[in-house]
């Protein structure tokens, strides 16, 4: 086979990589994308994408089982609901199908070459890929390493048979009666409520005293209550041991030394993911590590003159709007532009029930590196458009500097506030005052009116507490 | 954290000192092992120093111009993470109270700079908020300060909370190319100053040294170069039959080296060094021509060493091979030094006459004035021949006038009857 040569080769097609190709070939850079899947990565064909789709059909599901339940406030009557999990599926597959197929077309209007296939460095300039057909080998001036990761194994429960990684629980077919999950971090938390609400009696085991360890616990509260009203056993300080001796079960230990076992038909393991550092060939190179993660710098730059790496591989957080911006941003340097990473602020989304949003600094945070900070909270209990929701529980939370009030953190918890995302991090983004955020007219009746009296509160005027 | 000094290293050739000839580093900025932090000069050649580490410019010593002396911490890189930390040669930021900053710095300035400098930079505004390193403005504003080179914790912010709004960035480039407005021929009182620094003073003290010291005697003679023009456009193929794929091009220069080559063996005191100092003339027996040659940074004499050992097309290929090297600032520091004899030509701007200034220690330069068609004599009439001068400057100390026109009489005939050139007699 020819040679391919080109000026950029994109080394995994997930959500950094295809930006980072797209954005490049449209800069007028030549370039080229490896993968050995369909375009998206775990991202639109394993994670975040299926993830959500199976958590809205539940969500639906559950509502109408709450119906039938009777006692509905709005006197919705709903009779014998049942879902059929295939048809979720499918439907769920289509939206993945019709993602990928998107970013294939979008990559090929903007003229980038793709390449299916397992690559592997041959050397900083170079790399094979292993094709249907045969060995292709892409020389490249410039090189990105987007090769994601993939879910942590624990040693002693290696995925199989009964034990599942996010991935196969993304397509079961049936309902598993019973389901123990691995790991109380966001992945456990919402495929465990998904589940809990398909019909599944859920366990979640959790080595931590606390579900969510990296939010505080004010706003992992109302996912706990949560948890508790959908019937979900919460294991917490408590250690997985390994399978039960027939199988069927999983073997724990308290923090007491009490060891119990778990009766499950399917065990969920989500204790986290490791990034994606071998086979592609990491051995020929000269990478410099930082942990278990390539090692960059501000322009994500590895130890190698020529090679850049984004995204998961390159540490936490492991989110693919953070990939996409540093793909997007290499892009621009391959393409002869100055750039730096100088963004202020990712915005983190847990897609539990409630749903939990964070933006910058935690009150902790905040005053862990410095800042004298003051704090306003607002309950959307006291929210019209959350009454009119039935979902009150939650709160909108923002942080920031007692001395000048800029906004350096804003946190929610709370059913849809994933969707106020948007404004927490252009807030800290453009470097927003309380003032400024408490002057902006909300729109009402929306759960957005939480963000300006949080401010409102703040600054010790709130208007509807 | 933990503060690393970076020293001027021993930058090869064996000197103490160098001249500190650019920045590559601002206090603040970050740097990655491997980047170029500085420039500095020695002899001829500009060596740049790497940074050995990872980490932010904490602190810089010395100005643009300054000669410093090898050893002298010129940085101060604060790194992060365990991994340095096992690394040699560093000091934990703990042990290095400010303890200062001027014990380090005393011996440095060349005598002739008066005004001492104080090290620690106290520029700038402090327009940073607070405790937040990073300058605050929206993504906008830092895309197009970036995109404009500008360092945005150096624009004075006025926006809420110590915010750099888009006028801010604007103010900021205004002021920093004010320019007159004026309608109309005005006088213009500003006055430019340019730091004399790295080559340009490389070149002002070489051509003091030699005016100071050398007593010129320039003596120009015309040449007629017709008959060597006629042979020079048969080599380069003129005619058709042309020169091999191999043979380069030739100019006037090689002819002229050869020429030099062969008048030097019968006037061996032209190429050679007068060292005053020792009262010594060094006469070499190989003959290194160097050639003057002009590059965006200024004047530079590449050298063809050996000239006496090379033929017509070698010359040739040397000479184009070290002007391209002079012209891209590749040439080594070698290829810039050593020259026993030098030629100054302007080519087509050599004018009539010139008054070459001599590459001290040397006792000779030609200088190669401009071909051009001129009406000549031949006893019955004018005729148009292509006449050129030779305008040349002798170290009047050791070589008097007689054999200083004596050796570009040689020269002449040479150059006039070429044959000569390429007879072994």
């Amino acid at each position: 086979m020819k040679d391919i040569v080109c000026k950029l080769l994109i080394i995994g097609a997930g959500p950094g990589g295809y930006v980072c190709a797209i954005r490049a070939a449209q800069l007028g850079v030549d370039t080229a994308i490896v993968d050995m899947a369909r375009p998206g990565g775990t991202c639109l064909n394993i994670g975040c994408i299926p993830s959500k789709a199976l958590i809205h059909a539940a969500d639906e599901f559950y509502r109408t089982v709450a119906m039938a339940a009777g006692g509905n406030p709005m006197g919705i009557r709903a009779e014998g609901p049942s879902i059929d999990l295939k048809t979720a599926m499918a439907w769920k597959d289509g939206i993945t199908g019709r993602l990928t197929l998107g970013v294939s077309a979008l990559m090929k209007k903007a003229g980038v070459k793709v390449v299916v296939g397992e690559a592997r460095f041959r050397d900083g300039k170079t790399v094979d890929v292993e094709t249907e057909t045969g060995r292709q080998v892409i020389r490249a001036e410039s090189i990105v390493i987007a090769t994601g990761s993939a879910p942590a194994e624990l040693p002693g429960l290696p995925f199989g048979g009964p034990v599942l990684s996010s991935t196969e629980a993304l397509s079961l077919e049936a309902v598993p009666p019973r389901l123990a999950v691995v790991g109380a971090g966001y992945i456990g938390l919402e495929l465990g409520t998904a589940f809990a609400k398909l019909g599944s009696k859920v366990t979640i085991v959790e080595a931590f005293d606390r579900i969510l360890p990296v939010y505080d616990q004010q706003l992992t509260q109302p996912v706990a209550k949560r948890l508790a009203s959908l019937g979900v056993d919460l294991l917490l300080d408590t250690k997985v041991k390994g399978l039960s001796g027939d199988g069927h079960g999983l073997q724990v230990e308290d923090a007491g030394g009490q060891q119990r076992e778990i009766a499950a038909d399917r065990i969920l393991v989500t204790i986290g993911r490791r990034p994606r550092t071998q086979g592609w060939g990491r051995d020929e190179l000269e990478l410099d590590m930082e942990g278990r993660y390539v090692r960059i710098d501000n322009p994500c730059r590895t130890s190698m003159r020529g090679i850049y790496a984004i995204g998961d591989v390159t540490g936490e957080p492991m989110l693919a709007h953070r990939a996409m911006a540093q793909g997007e941003m290499v892009a621009e340097i391959v393409a002869g532009r100055r750039r730096a990473w100088d963004k202020r602020v990712i915005p983190a989304v847990c897609f539990t029930d409630p749903e939990i949003v964070s933006a910058g600094l935690s009150p902790e945070e905040a005053r862990a590196a410095g800042h004298e900070v003051i704090t306003g909270m607002f309950p959307l209990a006291a929210n019209g458009r959350a009454m009119t929701l039935a979902a009150e529980e939650g709160f909108v939370r923002v942080v920031a500097r007692a001395d000048n009030h800029l906004v350096l953190g804003v946190q929610a918890v709370g059913a849809g506030v994933s969707e106020l995302s948007a404004g927490f991090a252009l807030a800290i983004e453009m470097g927003a005052r309380l003032e400024d955020v408490a002057g902006t007219t909300h729109a009402h009746p929306t759960l957005s009116e939480g963000f300006a009296e949080a401010s409102m509160k703040a600054l010790g005027h709130a208007l509807h507490i | 954290m933990v503060e690393r000094m970076i020293k001027l290293p021993d930058v090869g050739e064996g000197v103490a000192e160098a001249e500190l000839v650019e920045w590559h580093v601002d206090v603040g900025d970050l740097v990655r092992e491997d980047m170029v932090i500085a420039a500095v000069m020695t002899g001829k050649a500009t060596v740049e120093i790497p940074s050995p580490v990872d980490g932010e410019v904490t602190w810089r010593h010395g100005e643009v111009g300054d000669v410093i002396a090898t050893g002298t911490v010129i940085l101060k890189i604060r790194t992060a993470g365990e991994a340095e930390r096992e690394e040699q040669g560093e000091v934990p930021a703990a042990d290095d109270p400010a303890e200062p900053a001027h014990k380090l710095i005393q011996p440095l300035k060349a005598s002739h700079e008066v005004s001492p400098q104080v090290p620690e930079k106290a520029p700038l505004p402090d327009v940073r908020s607070g405790q937040s390193a990073r300058p605050l403005a929206s993504p906008a504003v830092r895309l197009k300060a970036r995109e404009a080179g500008i360092d945005l914790r150096h624009v004075a912010a006025t926006g809420p909370a110590g915010r750099i709004t888009h006028d801010d960035l604007d103010a900021f480039v205004r002021s920093a190319h004010r320019e007159p407005v004026a309608s109309g021929p005005a006088p213009d009182t500003t006055i430019h100053e340019v730091k004399v620094v790295g080559l340009r003073r490389r070149i002002a003290e070489r051509m003091a040294l030699s005016k100071s010291r050398i007593p010129h005697i320039t003596y120009v003679e015309e040449v007629d170069m017709t008959a060597l023009e006629e042979l020079r456009a048969r080599l380069n193929g003129a005619d058709g039959k042309g020169r091999k794929p191999d043979q380069p091009k030739l100019t006037i220069l090689p002819f002229l080296i050869r020429a030099m080559v062969k008048a030097i063996a019968q006037q061996p005191d032209i190429n050679a060094h007068f060292d005053d100092e020792a009262g010594v003339v060094r006469q070499f027996g190989g003959v290194h021509v160097g050639i003057a040659a002009q590059t965006p940074a200024g004047l530079v004499v590449p050298v063809v060493r050996h000239a006496e050992a090379r033929d017509i097309f070698d010359c040739a290929r040397e000479v184009a091979r070290l002007g391209e090297a002079a012209r891209n600032g590749t040439a080594q520091r070698e290829e810039l030094s050593g020259s026993t004899i030098t030629i100054s030509s302007l080519g087509a701007l050599g004018g009539i006459v010139s008054t070459p200034v001599i590459n001290h220690p040397e006792v000779a330069i030609i200088g190669v004035n401009k071909l051009a068609i001129r009406p000549h004599w031949d006893g019955m009439q004018f005729v148009p021949r292509k006449m050129m001068n030779l305008s040349s400057s002798f170290d009047h100390r050791v070589i008097d006038g007689w054999d200083a026109a004596s050796f570009v009489q040689r020269l002449k005939a040479l150059l006039e009857t070429p044959a000569l050139i390429f007879v072994d007699a």
